[in-house]
């Protein structure tokens, strides 16, 4: 049986998830989580405080200047999967365990 | 279950974010060990796999949804200390870029989705692992099955935390039982995605899944035993 390689799981990978955040995340519920759910019932939703970056080019996973909601939607969640991948790829570089060729500098490149 | 800013009282904020400094120190130390030049990029693959699939809210009903929290299906795939470091590099990146989870609740959210449920998902599939029979084939449902018990853990514990900073008086037995009646159900659907998705690596590359790794060693011995015996 022959095995994809690591490379090519983790490319494979990447792809679901850039299809997930940036395609399929346009028809996910948009009714209130859990928790928010149960804050409304309860009645402490109230006390919620507006969020320091809701003003940002990205809050509410919408990509700010962009008139169409499901583009918007798509282009958050692609760059923030990206950001994602890049973050922890650079930190599990970084604290991994040297192999025997390994040298001193963090290979932060993570992607493919 | 990303708690805004505004439930939780300063104090409570401050000791969770504490507890999320020492995590996440602790995290760095022990993930060392578990990650090499092979799984290094798994873990950049499971933190993005989560942050998507947290995206894809799915319907419980009575106009409620839920999504994936992903700290079981992180320590299973990766190990418990990579997996709290995904986590919380999902949840930092959710909060400071996308506003999902407030800023002074970062601590908390860090504790009940980075730390609760990889701790409580990693324990349980340890002990599932331990009466269930050493295949490969049972890994992925003993990650389903701890998965679905770590979100209504969370869920408890944000109770336990309002319980004890919550901006509002909210009697405490309702408020678990709303709490742990929703995230039952989402920890379904947490279950069935953790199941798929760690099923479909051990699929492929069980040899890349942290969590098949003592069922690969017991196999490997189980046959070099046998061969010795045959000889």
């Amino acid at each position: 049986m022959r095995r994809p390689s690591t490379r090519i799981l983790v490319v494979v990978g990447v792809l679901v998830a850039l299809v997930l955040a940036g395609v399929v995340s346009v028809y996910a519920s948009s009714s209130p989580d859990g928790l928010t759910k149960v804050a409304i019932d309860q009645g402490f939703s109230g006390t919620e405080k507006v969020h320091g970056v809701a003003g940002g080019p990205l809050a509410g996973y919408e990509a700010k200047g962009i008139s169409d909601d499901r583009i918007a939607g798509g282009v958050a969640g692609v760059v923030g999967s990206l950001t994602v991948l890049i973050l922890t790829g650079g930190l599990a570089f970084a604290v991994r365990r040297r192999g025997a060729t390994a040298g001193r500098a963090p290979d932060t490149s993570s992607g493919p | 279950m990303h708690v805004p800013d505004g439930f939780l009282d300063a104090p409570t904020s401050m000791a969770t974010g504490a507890v999320a400094v020492v995590a996440v120190g602790v995290a760095l130390r022990g993930a060392k060990r578990e990650l090499d030049d092979r799984t290094a990029p798994l873990a950049g693959l499971v933190a993005t796999f989560v942050f998507a699939t947290q995206m894809l809210n799915f319907p419980v009903g009575a106009g409620t949804s839920g999504h994936l929290l992903g700290g079981a299906l992180a320590a299973v795939l990766v190990g418990p200390y990579t997996g709290v470091l995904c986590l919380s590099v999902v949840l930092v990146v959710q909060c400071l870029l996308f506003a999902d989870g407030g800023i002074t609740a970062l601590g908390t959210n860090i504790t009940l989705m980075g730390l609760v449920t990889v701790l409580v998902g990693w324990l349980v599939f340890r002990l599932l692992q331990t009466v269930l029979p050493k295949r490969t084939s049972m890994v992925a449902p003993a990650a389903a099955l701890s998965a679905l018990v770590s979100v209504p853990v969370a869920a408890l514990c944000f109770t336990g935390l309002y319980a004890v900073g919550g901006q509002a008086d909210i009697p405490l037995h309702t408020l678990a039982t709303a709490m742990v009646g929703w995230h039952l159900i989402i920890g379904t659907g947490e279950a069935l995605i953790t199941g798929l998705a760690v099923g479909s690596i051990v699929a492929v590359r069980p040899d890349l899944v942290y969590g098949a790794h003592r069922v690969l060693a017991a196999r490997a011995l189980e046959v070099r035993g046998e061969r010795q015996a045959r000889a």
